[in-house]
């Protein structure tokens, strides 16, 4: 009823029903988010009834979109009479903006419906408030997703980033959390300002900032490579790209957990989304050197998230980190299809470019999903430190359950569907060695072991995190009585597994859906899959993969082993204490910590790590061990910049006397040096 | 995809899980001759897999489904990866679902699983073992991707299958850089299967054991599975080497049936030196400490990519 009503009331003049319908459901997230305000301390209301609709508006956008990218239709537009006179609001609706879309709705969805049974009173911001961020968030991440022009663009883009402030500082009465969102909003406009000198940069002299106006412009070389650099660093300080990537670990554990999962699963694909565009569609150039850069910078982040992950004590934190890991694979995946797109192999950048919008697609499921179920095992413990955790299989079966499917899929392993994009990254590496240019491409296939290093250190981050927290006996006698999660939170969970394991064994409807968006940007479409069962995205005798077979295999041996030694063996079984070599009391603190895990990264990566490590001395009255590690990149950039920008203003402090008189004489100046220059 | 091919697939796969016992026990005694002592009889492993099977289970008091559930899931990752490895012959219908990097992914759930096994009870030795192996892990995967990397350059593919009748095409192609492959591959099969430089099957030693760490807790039809799992992950990779780089006699596609039996037989005599070869390798060398095993790692990784470099420098002479 609510979707009948926008439609008919906005100010319209639709060319065709889906992005109308997706305008739609935009409007619905505003109208929810208004509505929590009715009744703002309300939290049956808020939780119960408003978040659901949320969610049933996410999975419309999944079908609206999925629909739009599947059929393969041509790009709708609209213009909207909204905001600036002279400057209306330009829509469009195309593959990449579908394909994007379609991931905010399907893991909207199972975020939105988690949140539903997520959330308490009492917990810092009053619900309707939080409901209020929430839906205002959800609508800007789709409109920076529908934007015609840089206008709306930037105004979307800056919604979207005062809307997730406010979540992540919604227990702001915290200082921590306070300081962590003052950062997140720091970086994110001096990546918004990046953003718009890009385009400005884009517009080429014509000061028209529609994106079409911005795809005709015929830029230089030289400024197409700064327009590039811009995006790139607009996009990568938003979507946590190293060095840019300090923000995240600050702001995702302040964050409440679906917050947390929207932000890491969906808003740094936003800045995914802003890259694509602004270098496959509105740049009408393409430099294989930018290629490169992307590649390095990836990799780099990729490697350098992973690593950080390893080392960490906290939950969110180690979350945050494999999500600066992922976006570095991303990006990398970007890069290589840059290289390609530059060098004209159109096939092989469509298959990076897959290998890179699938990987979107599957993080925003997994790790949607990982901080949900840090969410519930944060509210069934009251605790993030890892050290405190240990044995939640037994008292949160179900969340163990999810999280298990989770911990696979993210770290890379068949036939989930963390393991298709990297795959099919792999794949794309596999051809860097035909590129035209010399000594790059001997250098770029040693990208793929670096890429494999990544990803094995993501398994061996995501078994520290799930052995940890799931497995194990309990570190505190508390965990014992871990309450379980609620329905709503479970149907959350489920909706997002089952996208996971859809994917991962069936990955040929999600590679259709890729295709219509390299298409759209490279000309190009990996072959899906030469028969039902199977993909094989260059050609069948070259590499193919099948997640049925894996599935089905492994479960079949499964049963026809487990029946085999049932029905040739007796079967008995007993249960006794854990043995251990034989070692007697055993408690549960002496179970390897997080730290334990930490160890050997610390020492084959330690020059990336700034450590102070405290050990005992054998004559310690309590010996105690403690190990502080912090990103080099924070005393080598951070630092310094922030130390200058205070040394500046000190300098220039003498100006703010608190006289009133003298304020006015700096206006009245101001205006005088204006009206020099404007006569 | 004919019947016989399905027949074959079966046949295969069933001859591997019944040959990776014999294939350790070959090892073992051939470790026993080279270091004079009396070897156990060939037949050792089976026996060992009967015993367990007939024993009773010792299961820990708070061991979760998780860990009832791991070895079989382990069993059934080997056998598939058996399916898709072609040992005698490439007509496989089963190996179309994976190619080799595939197969990494394969080796790679069957250790996640492992390691979240033994982790499940949270003794000190189990989590411990779990760190080590996930730790040799991605320190081997960088090296075993730039191996396949070697072969597609050579090949033009990564499927297994399409390698072995690539090189069946052209059988006079000794390429340099599979040389440097070889042995880079030899190295991570020792690190993977928890061979002597790296870990050494046959001791309890608290401070060096890493895959023994893992399975301490199991016991009887677990144990069982899990030891059959292992020797056949040893199997499995002792035949992607041999289709990698000793593929001669695998019967391709349309091949008669005596061409099959001929290459059973050349499969037995190449399993047996292989055996031979990695027995005399583990006799020679010493174990490593277990921080040096990211040198060791290392070192294969850069002979891959040595190979690489080569096959790259000299131009290229790839059939793709």
């Amino acid at each position: 009823m609510i979707l009948t009503l926008w439609s008919s009331s906005a100010a319209v003049f639709a060319a065709d029903r889906e992005l109308a319908t997706a305008v739609s459901i935009v409007g619905c997230w505003l109208l929810l988010a208004a509505a929590g305000m009715a009744r703002p301390q309300n939290i049956r209301f808020v939780a119960r009834l408003l978040f659901p609709l949320g969610a049933v508006a996410s999975v419309a956008l999944f079908c609206v979109a999925g629909g739009f990218l599947l059929s393969g239709r041509t790009p709708e537009t609209m213009t909207i009479a909204l905001g600036l006179p002279d400057l209306p609001f330009h829509l469009r609706l195309d593959a990449l903006s579908a394909f994007f879309l379609m991931v905010l709705g399907l893991a909207g969805a199972g975020i939105s419906t988690f949140a539903a049974g997520y959330f308490r009173s009492g917990e810092g911001t009053a619900p309707g408030l939080l409901g209020l961020h929430y839906h205002i968030f959800m609508a800007s991440m789709a409109l920076v997703m529908l934007a015609d022009d840089a206008y709306l663009f930037l105004v979307a883009w800056e919604t979207m980033a005062l809307a997730s402030y406010f979540l992540v500082t919604s227990q702001h009465r915290m200082a921590e959390i306070r300081r962590a969102g003052f950062l997140y909003l720091l970086m994110a406009h001096i990546g918004a300002v990046a953003i718009l000198l890009g385009f400005g940069v884009m517009q080429g002299g014509g000061w028209q900032f529609t994106f079409d106006a911005m795809r005709g412009a015929a830029l230089t070389p030289l400024r197409a490579t700064l327009a590039f650099t811009l995006a790139m660093a607009g996009f990568g300080a938003k979507a946590g790209v190293a060095p840019a990537h300090v923000w995240l670990p600050e702001a995702h554990p302040a964050a409440p957990s679906p917050v947390s999962a929207l932000m890491s699963g969906l808003m740094l694909k936003t800045a995914i989304y802003g890259l694509l565009r602004v270098t496959f569609d509105l740049l009408h150039v393409r430099f294989w050197q930018w290629g490169l850069a992307a590649l390095v910078l990836g990799l780099f982040s990729g490697l350098f998230g992973a690593i950080f992950a390893a080392v960490q004590t906290d939950m969110k934190r180690l979350l945050a980190y494999s999500s600066i890991e992922n976006v570095g694979l991303i990006v990398a995946a970007i890069g290589l299809a840059i290289l390609f797109a530059a060098s004209r192999m159109p096939l092989f950048a469509a298959l990076a470019l897959a290998a890179a919008l699938l990987h979107v697609l599957n993080h925003s499921l997994f790790k949607s999903m990982l901080f949900l179920t840090t969410g519930s095992v944060m509210h069934a413990t009251k605790q993030r430190s890892l050290g405190k955790l240990g044995g939640l299989i037994h008292s949160m079966p179900w969340i163990a359950a999810f999280a298990l499917v989770a911990t696979l899929a993210i770290a890379g392993l068949p036939p989930l569907n963390g393991f298709v994009s990297e795959w099919l990254l792999l794949q794309a590496f596999l051809f860097t060695p035909r590129l035209p240019q010399p000594f790059v491409n001997m250098l770029v296939p040693l990208g793929a072991a670096a890429m494999a290093l990544t990803v094995a250190l993501a398994a061996y981050v995501m078994v520290k995190f799930y052995g940890i927290v799931f497995l194990g006996r309990p570190r505190e006698a508390a965990l014992k009585e871990a309450h379980r999660s609620n329905w709503l939170e479970r149907v959350g969970l489920a909706w997002l597994a089952a996208g996971c394991l859809a994917i991962g064994v069936e990955p040929q409807l999600a590679l259709h859906a890729v295709g219509g968006v390299t298409g759209m940007l490279v000309g190009q479409t990996v072959a899906a899959s030469p028969s039902a069962w199977r993909i094989a995205p260059i050609a069948p005798e070259q590499a193919s993969y099948s997640g049925w077979i894996f599935l089905a295999t492994i479960l079949c041996v499964f049963a026809i082993a487990y029946l085999a030694v049932r029905l040739l063996t007796h079967g008995r079984a007993r249960r006794s204490p854990p043995w251990d070599c034989g070692y007697p009391w055993q408690d549960a603190r002496m179970q390897d910590t997080a730290e334990g895990f930490g160890q050997p990264i610390r020492l084959f990566f330690g020059s990336f790590f700034w450590m102070q490590v405290h050990l005992p001395s054998p004559a310690d009255e309590k010996p105690s061990y403690r190990v502080h590690i912090e990103d080099r990149f924070w005393r080598a950039l951070y630092r310094p910049v922030a130390a200058g920008v205070q040394r500046a203003a000190d300098a220039v402090s003498f100006l703010q006397s608190g006289r009133l008189a003298i304020y006015l004489l700096f206006s009245f100046l101001t205006l005088l040096v204006l009206l020099v220059f404007a006569l | 995809m004919s019947a016989m091919a399905i027949v074959w697939q079966f046949v295969e796969v069933a001859l591997a899980i019944a040959l990776a016992p014999l294939f350790t026990g070959w090892i073992a005694q051939c470790r026993a001759w080279m270091q004079n002592r009396s070897a156990p009889p060939l037949t050792q492993p089976y026996r060992m897999l009967r015993k367990l099977f007939h024993k009773e289970a010792v299961l820990a008091e708070d061991a979760s489904l998780l860990f009832r559930a791991a070895p079989y899931v382990l069993f059934g990752a080997m056998a598939l990866a058996a399916a898709i490895i072609p040992s005698i012959v490439t007509d496989l219908p089963f190996a179309r679902a994976a190619d080799a990097i595939a197969l990494i992914g394969l080796f790679a759930t069957a250790r996640v699983c492992q390691s979240l096994a033994a982790m499940d009870l949270g003794t000190a030795f189990g989590t411990m073992g779990a760190r080590r192996e996930m730790m040799i892990g991605f320190l081997a995967e960088p090296a075993i991707l730039m191996v396949f990397f070697n072969a597609f350059l050579l090949f033009g593919t990564t499927t297994l299958t399409g390698v072995v009748d690539g090189s069946a095409a052209h059988p006079s192609l000794i390429d340099p850089g599979a040389i440097f492959a070889a042995i880079g591959f030899v190295m991570v099969l020792l690190a993977e299967n928890a061979r002597i430089p790296i870990d050494n099957p046959a001791t309890h030693l608290e401070l060096t054991m890493i895959h023994e760490a893992m399975v301490l807790e199991y016991s009887a039809r677990h144990l069982a599975l899990i030891e059959w799992a292992s020797s056949l992950k040893l199997f499995n990779y002792a035949t992607i080497g041999i289709a990698l780089f000793l593929p001669w006699g695998i019967a391709t596609h349309g091949a008669s049936v005596g061409a099959v039996f001929l290459a059973l037989a050349a499969l037995l005599v190449k399993l047996a030196a292989c055996g031979a070869v990695l027995a005399l390798i583990e006799s020679l060398s010493a174990k490593l400490r277990l921080f040096r095993a990211p040198e060791f790692l290392a070192m294969a990784f850069l002979i891959a990519v040595l190979g690489l470099l080569v096959h790259l420098l000299m131009g290229a002479n790839a059939c793709a």
